[in-house]
């Protein structure tokens, strides 16, 4: 369900910074379905137009750079996305706030960590830098969190409007938090996340109850749509042995 | 020159280390063995993800700093060992220098560059900026001080014995880290004739003034992919993230996999290379450097 709902963020004809883990399922998603223009940058030094042929456990895997438009130096992939030439960013998180900012570094003091995450990677990069961002993750009450305490990847700051623009982040932030359970939006010009649609099998009772905020429903919010035959089809292509997928609904 | 030599001359304790500078490709990890056996101690390590190896490194105790910008298993996610050091101080207590993949290149860059920072739009608004003391927000930009390797180690495709290596696939910041460092170790699938590599200068990775040593170390990146010789041994991966949990597993692990192995060839004679091996071949066309 996350991939299908993620792939739906990718408009034809987008740069798309991919990332790891599930985002590389959204974009071979998206590329043969509704998108088929979209181009993946991989901060590794690739780009691709067409998702890989083989499964890939990192988007350094040989069958991601077989076929690549351009193999080059990461500060060459950074150079696109720091001149706002990248459209859409995934970034993959352990926790998000209410306003998208996104904690991969800490939780406890820094100092002396109750739990030491792996770190930024290139999250922060794509945070800042790219136009717009989404994020995947799973829906649990310690992960979606009132304010995080360790900023390591931006999104709407303290989230008074304009927060960004005022701060000199380039890009536009986050637009969408896509978890297990359901697809949360922000406003246009930064804010608080709302609850913009819930997945088929849940209730709107049961997002609030694992989110760590008072969340806001939008009106009119109704339910994801399913994932489609050829959405699934090409998730099923692309993750044959449901390595990325084990234990979610699609 | 061997491994084992070329660690024991090059890599002293308290050496700053750069290595895995590909994020998952060509990560040396027959090296990272070889320090752990020499028993290396006080390194700091430099590099932006080096899928695994900075944790094994971190667990056998070799390790003083860090300074990198994601540290784990990449398709397993955390880095058990470096939960252990940074939350407990076990086997010991490390210093964590975070970075994102772009601040920790443009580090490099302003070492390559001599020059003592360099100034970028990433990170601005990120706490990375509050608790890594290298970093520093000034005029709306955010300056990130030059990061001084004093050896950068490279696995690449293959190479001559004067240091000339040809690497493809994507790069990482494998050229930056080469050019900020003092030295240049190079670790290679293929040891060729100088005519192999000169046939193709633009694929030269670093000046032949750069290089100490050059390693022949086929498999030498195991059980990291190697564009062309390798596929990425996944199942290898998992097996590290499941022992490394405990202190127990991981010493095990280290047992068998770097201890009591005493080089690559032994290694591979373990693992089922001819299975990750690369079966078919996906030449480029030559350039022609044809002059008259």
């Amino acid at each position: 369900m996350m991939v299908a709902v993620a792939s739906r963020e990718i408009r034809d004809g987008d740069l798309v910074f991919v990332g790891m883990r599930l985002p590389i399922l959204a974009y071979a998603v998206a590329r043969n379905s509704h998108a088929p223009t979209a181009r993946g940058l991989f901060e590794v030094g690739l780009m691709r137009d067409q998702p890989a042929s083989g499964f890939l456990g990192t988007m350094g895997d040989p069958p991601n750079v077989a076929g690549a438009l351009w193999a080059t130096r990461m500060s060459n992939a950074m150079a696109l996305m720091a001149r706002g030439d990248v459209d859409l960013g995934f970034i993959g998180g352990a926790e998000v706030d209410r306003f998208g900012n996104l904690n991969t570094s800490y939780v406890g003091d820094p100092a002396r960590p109750q739990v030491k995450l792996p770190g930024s990677g290139g999250g922060a990069d794509i945070a800042i830098l790219s136009r717009r961002w989404v994020t995947l993750m799973s829906h649990e009450r310690r992960r979606l969190v009132e304010r995080v305490s360790y900023v390591t990847s931006p999104g709407h700051g303290d989230g008074t409007p304009g927060w960004r623009r005022g701060r000199g982040l380039l890009g536009g932030g986050p637009v969408a938090i896509i978890t297990t359970l359901a697809v949360l939006r922000f406003p246009e010009d930064g804010g608080e996340a709302f609850l913009a649609s819930v997945h088929p099998g849940h209730s709107v009772e049961e997002v609030r109850e694992h989110t760590g905020w008072e969340l806001r429903v939008a009106e009119g919010a109704g339910e994801t749509p399913t994932p489609t035959e050829a959405e699934l089809a090409a998730i099923r292509r692309f993750d044959p042995e449901g390595f990325w997928t084990r234990g979610q609904s699609a | 020159m061997t491994m084992a030599e070329a660690v024991a001359r090059f890599v002293p304790d308290g050496a700053t280390v750069a290595m895995g500078a590909g994020l998952e490709a060509l990560i040396p990890f027959a090296a990272g063995h070889e320090l752990i056996r020499q028993r290396r101690r006080d390194l700091e390590l430099v590099g932006p993800i080096s899928d695994a190896l900075f944790d094994q490194l971190i667990g056998a105790g070799c390790v003083r700093r860090v300074t990198a910008a994601w540290l784990g298993n990449v398709s397993e996610g955390l880095g058990h060992c470096y939960r252990r050091a940074c939350e407990h101080g076990v086997p010991r207590s490390l210093e964590v220098h975070d970075h994102s993949n772009f601040s920790i290149s443009l580090a490099l860059w302003a070492a390559a560059w001599n020059v003592p920072s360099l100034p970028t739009r990433t990170l601005l608004g990120s706490d990375i900026v509050r608790t890594n003391l290298d970093l520093a927000e000034a005029d709306g930009l955010v300056h990130v001080s030059a990061v001084r390797p004093d050896v950068a180690i490279v696995h690449a495709q293959r190479a001559d014995e004067h240091g000339r290596a040809h690497l493809w696939g994507p790069l990482g910041i494998t050229e930056e880290a080469g050019l900020a460092a003092e030295r240049v170790i190079v670790t290679c699938e293929q040891l060729v004739d100088a005519g192999v590599t000169l046939s193709d200068p633009n694929r030269i990775l670093f000046p032949e003034t750069k290089v100490v040593a050059v390693v022949h170390e086929p498999g030498g990146a195991h059980p990291s992919p190697v564009q062309g010789f390798f596929k990425r041994d996944h199942a290898f991966y998992r097996d590290y993230a499941q022992r490394s949990r405990s202190v127990e597993g991981f010493e095990g692990w280290l047992r068998e996999w770097v201890l009591a192995t005493p080089d690559r060839t032994t290694y591979l004679e373990r693992i089922d290379a001819d299975a990750l091996r690369v079966k078919q071949p996906r030449p480029s066309a030559p350039a022609d450097f044809g002059v008259e």
